[in-house]
C-alpha cells in the first residue's frame, strides 16, 4: 500500500515533463545559443570582439547608465507612491477597496501600446495637461513634457504601477494594525513605529514589487518608442536596432547577454534577499 | 480624534488621486475617439464618430485582428494544459528541486522580452521555420505559460486535498473525483491565469516583433506602425475598442471570481 501511494507521487512528478522540457527547448536553449553566438566571430571561431567593441565605445556606457537610470527613478517613484496606496488600500473600507482594485486591474488589462499613445495624448504641448497648467496660470508657456526623459518616467510609472501596489498591499493586509497601535501605547513615536515594526514586516512585498517594477522598467522597449523617440538610446532600443535595422548581430547579441545579465541579477538578488527576510521573520518568531 | 479624522482624510485624497491618475488616461484615449478633430483633441462640442468609420475600413486590420486573437487563444489554451500538468506535478510531486523547477517556469515573466524574442528568432532560422502562426504560436507559449503555472500552483497550495479522499470515500473514482472536485476548485484560477495570460499574448511587442513579417503582422506591430507613419484618430478608435474588450472581460471574471480573486493573477 505504502509503496504504490509512493509511485503514484513520484509517477505525477512526470506531469511536469512536458511544460518544463518545453520551455527548456524553446526558452533556455535559444538563451544559451544566444550567448554562444556573443561570442563567436565571423569565421565561427571564438572572440571577445563583441565585448571588447560594447566596452571600447563610450557611448555604450551612456546607454546603459541612461537605462539604470530610468529604471531606478521610476521604481523609486513606484515606490514612493504605491507603498502608502498599498497601506491606504489595506485600512479602508471594503467598496473603496474593490474600486481601487478596480483602478488597477482595468489598466493592467489594456496594453502597453494604448497606454503609452494615451499619455502622448495628454503630455503633448496643446495637450491636457498643459492647457490646464496655463488657464490655471502656473505656466505662461506650454511646458514640455513630451520627446524627454520627463514624460518617460511619467507613462512608465503609470503602466507599472499596479506591480507594485499589489505584492505590498498582499503584506499590508497581513500585518495587524493593532501592531502598531500596540507600539504607539507602549510608547513609541510614528516613525519609531514605522522603522521598527510597521517597514520590516512589509519588506518581503517591497522586494517582490521592486524587482518586478525595476526588471520591466530596464527591458522595457515600446513606451520610450513613443514617448521620447530615437534620440534617447536605451539598451533595449539599441539592442532591437542593432538586430533588425543594422543587421549586426555581433553587436546585437552583445547587447541581448548584457540586458539578460541585468536581469538575471535582479532574479538573484531579490530571491536571495526574500530568502533572508524569511530566515529573520522565522528566527524572530522562535524566539518570541 | 481629530488626527483619526486627518488620517482618513489623507488616505481618501491619496487613493482618488491614484485612481484618477491610473484611470485618466484610458478616459482621454475614448474621449478623443469620438471627437471630430482630426488631430488629438477632446471633442469640443462636435462628436463624431467617424474615425470608428475609420477604422472599419481601414486596410488588413481584420487579418491583423484575427492573426492576434488565434496566437492569444492558442498560445493560452496550451498553458492552460501544460501549466496545470506542471502545477500538479510540484505541488503533489515529492520530488527535489521543486521550488528551482517552479522559479525555473515562471523566470519568463522576468526575462527582457526582447531578448527572448532575438534568442528564439536566430534559433527557429537555425531549424529553419518560416510560418508566422507557428512561429508566434511557439514564442507566446512562453509568456503565457508562466502565469497559468504561477496562479494554478498557488490555488493548489490552498486546495484541500481531503475533499479527494472524501469524495473517493463517497464512491467516486480517482479521475472523476479529480474532475468533479479538483477542477471546479481550480476554475477560478483557470479563468484569472487564462485570462491575464490571453491578454500578455494580445499585447505582446517584443517577442513578437522578431517573429513576423512584412505581410503578415500582430496588433501591438500594427498599432506602433500606424503611429509612427500615419497617426490620426483612428488610433484612439481602436484603442477604445480594446479598453472595451479589457472592460467587457473583467465584468465577466469579476462575477464569476471577484475582483480581489483577480489581483492575485
Amino acid at each position: 500500500m505504502a509503496s504504490t501511494a509512493h509511485s503514484a507521487t513520484s509517477r505525477v512528478a512526470w506531469l511536469a515533463i512536458p511544460g518544463a522540457g518545453y520551455l527548456l527547448l524553446v526558452f533556455a536553449l535559444p538563451l544559451a545559443l544566444l550567448l554562444a553566438s556573443s561570442f563567436q566571430s565571423e569565421q565561427g571561431g571564438f572572440t571577445w570582439q563583441g565585448y571588447t567593441n560594447f566596452l571600447s565605445d563610450p557611448f555604450n556606457a551612456t546607454v546603459v547608465w541612461n537605462t539604470l537610470k530610468i529604471a531606478f527613478i521610476v521604481t523609486g517613484l513606484c515606490l514612493l507612491i504605491g507603498y502608502p496606496t498599498a497601506f491606504a488600500m489595506a485600512r479602508t473600507s471594503l467598496p473603496v477597496q474593490g474600486g481601487m482594485f478596480l483602478a488597477l486591474i482595468l489598466p493592467l488589462s489594456v496594453g502597453v501600446i494604448v497606454k503609452s499613445f494615451a499619455w502622448t495624448i495628454i503630455l503633448r504641448s496643446n495637450g491636457p495637461i498643459n492647457h490646464i497648467l496655463m488657464s490655471l496660470g502656473i505656466v505662461d508657456d506650454p511646458v514640455k513634457l513630451l520627446f524627454n526623459e520627463r514624460g518617460l518616467v511619467i507613462a512608465a510609472v503609470h503602466v507599472f504601477l499596479p506591480f507594485m501596489v499589489l505584492p505590498i498591499f498582499t503584506v499590508a493586509r497581513q500585518i495587524d494594525s493593532r501592531m502598531q497601535e500596540a507600539a504607539a501605547t507602549l510608547g513609541a513615536t510614528p516613525v519609531h513605529t514605522f522603522l521598527k515594526v510597521t517597514w520590516p514586516l512589509s519588506l518581503p512585498g517591497v522586494v517582490t514589487g521592486c524587482a518586478f517594477v525595476f526588471s520591466m522598467a530596464v527591458s522595457m522597449y515600446v513606451i520610450p518608442a513613443l514617448l521620447i523617440g530615437d534620440r534617447y538610446q536605451t539598451l533595449p532600443a539599441m539592442m532591437a536596432r542593432a538586430y533588425l535595422f543594422m543587421r549586426d548581430r555581433q553587436a546585437g547579441s552583445t547587447m541581448a547577454v548584457v540586458l539578460l545579465l541585468i536581469a538575471v541579477f535582479i532574479v538573484v538578488a531579490s530571491t536571495l534577499l526574500t530568502r533572508r527576510l524569511q530566515a529573520r521573520t522565522q528566527a524572530q518568531g522562535v524566539a518570541a | 480624534m481629530n488626527s483619526i479624522c486627518m488620517v482618513r482624510w489623507a488616505r481618501g485624497l491619496l487613493l482618488t488621486a491614484v485612481a484618477l491618475f491610473m484611470l485618466l488616461p484610458l478616459l482621454v484615449v475614448v474621449l478623443v475617439s469620438f471627437s471630430d478633430s482630426s488631430v488629438f483633441n477632446l471633442p469640443s462640442g462636435a462628436w463624431s464618430l467617424r474615425w470608428y468609420d475609420s477604422m472599419l475600413h481601414k486596410e488588413g486590420l481584420g487579418a491583423t485582428l484575427s492573426l492576434s486573437l488565434g496566437v492569444a487563444l492558442a498560445s493560452t489554451l496550451v498553458a492552460l494544459v501544460l501549466g496545470t500538468l506542471c502545477a500538479v506535478a510540484i505541488e503533489q510531486g515529492r520530488f527535489k528541486g521543486r521550488e528551482a523547477l517552479l522559479a525555473f517556469l515562471v523566470s519568463p515573466l522576468l526575462m527582457p522580452g526582447l531578448v527572448i524574442g532575438v534568442a528564439l528568432l536566430q534559433a527557429l532560422r537555425a531549424i529553419g521555420l518560416q510560418d508566422v502562426f507557428g512561429a508566434l504560436l511557439i514564442g507566446h507559449i512562453v509568456i503565457t505559460l508562466p502565469y497559468v503555472t504561477r496562479t494554478v500552483h498557488a490555488s493548489l497550495v490552498l486546495f484541500d486535498m481531503r475533499l479527494i479522499e472524501a469524495a473517493q470515500t463517497l464512491g467516486l473514482s480517482k479521475p472523476r473525483a479529480l474532475l468533479q472536485v479538483m477542477v471546479p476548485g481550480l476554475a477560478p484560477a483557470f479563468l484569472t491565469s487564462g485570462l491575464f495570460a490571453f491578454l500578455a499574448s494580445m499585447d505582446n511587442y517584443p517577442i513578437s516583433i522578431f517573429l513576423t513579417d512584412a505581410r503578415q503582422k500582430t496588433l501591438p506591430i500594427e498599432i506602433l506602425r500606424y503611429l509612427e507613419e500615419s497617426p490620426d484618430p483612428t488610433i484612439a478608435a481602436i484603442s477604445s475598442c480594446l479598453i472595451f474588450l479589457a472592460i467587457v472581460v473583467l465584468v465577466v471574471a469579476e462575477r464569476l471570481v471577484g475582483m480581489r480573486r483577480l489581483a492575485q493573477f
